[in-house]
C-alpha cells in the first residue's frame, strides 16, 4: 500500500476508532489517535502476516505494549481481516472477546496479554531470541508509550536486546508527550529518549510518528542493532480539541464533541 | 500407591532437576533454559556446557526474565526459566500474571531455593510466599516434589504438559521416597502410609518429616495416614475429602507461611466439604530469626516428635 493510501487508512481507523469510544462510552482515545498511523503502517505495509492464519511460524510479530489503547488494535486488525469488521461494535460489551486490553487467547492477531505497562518490550526481546536460536526470519516489532518507559523493566529488556545483539528487533516510542495524570516533563521526564537508547547499544531513529512520508522507511529499516524508533506524536492527533490536551488520555467525547471530531476527520479524507 | 523407600542417604533436588533438564534439551532441541545470573544455584552449569546456546542469561533482571520466557514461548520453545523463588515469584508477579498465566504462555517456572533454603540469609531471601502469590492464579499449576525421583518426574511431566507451571524446588538435602521410575501426575496426591486416626499432608521438605513424625506416632498406638501432595494447584479435593471423613483429623505441614500455602489450600476444601480439626504447621505469619532452614523448621514446630505432639493434641478435639 502506498503512502497516500496509507494516510486515507489511518483516518479510516481513526473514524472508527472514535465511534467505537464515543458508542462504548469509554477508552483511550488521545493514546489512540497519536498511535493510529504506526499501527497503519505496520499492518498495511509492513508486517508479514497471514490473517487466515494468525498463528502461522514465519509470521512478524507484534506487540502492542501500551495495551490500554487496544480499541485502536482493534479497528485495525478488523480492517486487516483477523476478526470481522462488525465485531467493533462490541467493544467493551458484556462477554465481548474486545475488552479494553488485547487478549491473544481470544482475539486473534494479538501475540500476548498486555494492560499493566512495561511488560511488551521484555516479551518482545523473547520472541526475538527465539528467531535468532531457531534461525526463524520473523521481524519483531513493539510499541511503548513514552510515559510507559518510566517503568523499569523496559530497561532490563533494554539491556537484553543489545546484549542479545537482536537486530531482528524494533522498538517504536510513541513519544506524544503526555501520560495519564500530567505532561511527561512535569512526572519523569525522561526525554530525551535517543542519548539513553544509544547509551544501551541501540540504533535510535527519531522521526515525525503522524507523518506516514517518515514512518513507512523507519519501520522498514534494517541495521545490525536492536532499533529504536522515537516517534514524536500528538496525543489526540487529527482532531483539533484533543490534540495535546493530557484531560484526553481516557476522556469520552460528548455530542457535540463527537460531532464535530467526526466532521474533522471527515473532512480531511 | 508408592511405597515409602525410606533410605539415609539425602539428595539436592537441583541435581535431579538438571539432569532431567540435561536430558529433555538433548531430545528436544526445542527446550531453553532462561536464567538471571544463576547458573550455579540452579545447577546449569552442565546445561550450559552442552547447550551453549540454548542458555538464555538474562542477568540480574527478574522481570524481563519472565516476560522473555514468554516470547521464547511464542516463538515456538519450551522454557523453563529458573531463579531463586523469592525473586522470581516476587519481583515478577505481575510478569507471571499477565505474560505467563493470563496469556497460557507455555512456559516452567523453576523456583530454586525456596522456602527456608537461604535461612541464614534472612527474611528478604526466604521464599514462604510463593505458595500463596501463585496459588492464586489460573491456569498455572503449582507443583512442590518432596525427593529426587519426584522432582526429576514433574520436570519430565512439565515438558508434556502444554501450559505453564510452577515448579518449586528446595536446595536442601531430602531422603528418597517414593520408588524409581514413579510417573508424577498432576493434582494427584500419593498415599504414603495408611492409617485411620489422623492424617498428615505435606510436600517438599516436609514430606519425610512426616514419615518419621508417622513412625513415632505408630510406637504411641496412633495411625497416621501420610499424604504427599506435590501439587497444591489444583489440589486433590478427593483425597483431602476421604482423609477428613476417614480420619477425623487432618495436619498440614510446609516450608510456607501458614497463610496461603498448603495447609490453607487443604483448609479451603475441607471447610467447604468435610468440616474436621485441622492444625496448620509452618512459619506463623512472622519474620524468621536467622538459622539453617532445618534449625527454622524445628523451631517452627515441625521436627518430627513436635508434628507428632501437634497430631496427638489435634484428635483430641476430633
Amino acid at each position: 500500500m502506498d503512502i497516500t493510501e496509507l494516510e486515507r487508512l489511518a483516518r479510516e481507523i481513526r473514524l472508527r476508532d472514535l465511534r467505537a469510544v464515543f458508542e462504548a462510552g469509554a477508552g483511550h482515545i488521545g493514546g489512540e489517535m497519536s498511535v493510529i498511523d504506526i499501527l497503519a503502517a505496520l499492518y498495511f505495509r509492513v508486517l508479514k502476516v497471514w490473517p487466515d492464519q494468525p498463528k502461522h511460524p514465519d509470521r512478524d510479530r507484534f506487540v502492542l505494549s501500551k495495551g490500554h489503547t487496544a480499541c485502536a488494535l482493534y479497528v485495525t486488525l478488523a480492517k486487516r481481516g483477523f476478526i470481522p469488521e462488525e465485531e467493533v461494535s462490541t467493544f467493551l460489551q458484556p462477554y465481548s472477546r474486545l475488552n479494553g486490553h488485547p487478549n491473544c487467547n481470544k482475539v486473534p492477531g494479538v501475540e500476548t496479554n498486555t494492560g499493566p505497562l512495561g511488560h511488551g518490550l521484555p516479551v518482545s526481546v523473547g520472541m526475538a531470541k527465539a528467531a535468532k536460536l531457531s534461525g526463524a526470519m520473523y521481524h519483531t516489532y513493539v510499541v511503548t508509550g513514552d510515559g510507559e518507559m518510566q517503568e523499569g523493566s523496559n530497561w532490563e529488556a533494554i539491556m537484553a536486546a543489545a546484549q542479545f545483539k537482536l537486530d531482528n528487533l524494533t522498538l517504536i516510542i510513541d513519544h506524544n508527550r503526555f501520560q495519564q495524570g500530567a505532561a511527561l516533563a512535569d512526572t519523569n521526564d525522561i526525554a530525551p529518549l535517543r542519548p539513553k537508547l544509544e547509551a544501551f547499544g541501540w540504533e535510535v531513529t527519531e522521526i515525525d510518528g503522524n507523518s506516514m512520508h517518515e514512518i513507512v522507511p523507519a519501520l522498514e529499516h534494517r541495521g545490525d542493532r536492536p532499533h529504536c524508533i522515537v516517534a514524536h506524536t500528538n496525543k489526540g492527533h487529527g482532531i483539533s480539541f484533543m490534540q495535546d490536551r493530557v484531560d484526553w488520555h481516557h476522556k469520552v467525547p460528548n455530542k457535540e464533541q463527537y460531532e464535530f471530531a467526526l466532521a474533522e476527520l471527515s473532512e480531511a479524507m | 500407591m508408592n511405597a515409602p523407600v525410606n533410605a539415609p542417604k539425602l539428595y539436592d533436588c537441583r541435581d535431579a532437576f538438571a539432569a532431567t533438564l540435561e536430558r529433555l534439551a538433548t531430545e528436544n532441541q526445542k527446550v531453553v533454559a532462561v536464567c538471571n545470573d544463576s547458573v550455579g544455584s540452579s545447577k546449569l552449569g552442565g546445561f550450559k556446557s552442552k547447550f551453549p546456546e540454548r542458555l538464555v542469561n538474562v542477568g540480574i533482571a527478574e522481570q524481563n526474565m519472565v516476560g522473555v520466557g514468554a516470547g521464547l514461548a511464542n516463538g515456538g520453545h519450551l522454557p523453563y526459566v529458573c531463579g531463586a523463588s523469592p525473586f522470581l515469584t516476587g519481583r515478577s508477579l505481575e510478569q507471571i500474571k499477565a505474560d505467563i498465566s493470563y496469556s497460557n504462555a507455555n512456559v516452567k517456572l523453576v523456583g530454586i531455593s525456596s522456602g527456608m533454603a537461604y535461612g541464614e540469609l534472612g527474611p528478604t531471601h526466604h521464599s514462604i510466599e510463593d505458595f500463596a502469590w501463585t496459588r492464586v492464579l489460573p491456569n498455572l499449576p503449582v507443583i512442590a516434589p518432596c525427593d529426587r525421583i519426584e522432582t526429576a518426574a514433574a520436570v519430565e511431566w512439565a515438558a508434556t504438559y502444554h501450559g505453564p507451571c510452577f515448579l518449586r524446588l528446595s536446595r536442601v538435602g531430602v531422603p528418597d521416597l517414593l520408588a524409581e521410575g514413579h510417573k508424577f501426575e498432576l493434582g494427584k496426591a500419593n498415599l504414603l502410609r495408611e492409617g485411620s486416626d489422623v492424617t498428615l499432608i505435606a510436600n517438599g521438605t516436609l514430606t519425610h518429616r512426616m514419615l518419621k513424625a508417622a513412625e513415632i506416632l505408630a510406637q504411641r498406638g496412633i495411625r497416621a495416614r501420610v499424604l504427599n501432595f506435590a501439587t497444591v494447584r489444583p489440589i486433590d479435593e478427593d483425597a483431602i475429602i476421604a482423609a477428613a471423613k476417614e480420619t477425623g483429623a487432618i495436619v498440614t505441614a510446609e516450608e510456607h507461611s501458614i497463610f496461603g500455602g498448603l495447609g490453607s489450600a487443604v483448609a479451603e476444601v475441607v471447610v467447604d466439604n468435610a468440616p474436621v480439626p485441622m492444625k496448620r504447621l509452618g512459619v506463623p505469619g512472622i519474620y524468621a530469626p536467622t538459622g539453617s532452614a532445618e534449625f527454622l523448621l524445628d523451631e517452627f514446630g515441625m521436627a518430627p516428635p513436635a508434628i507428632a505432639d501437634a497430631a496427638q493434641a489435634l484428635m483430641k478435639r476430633k
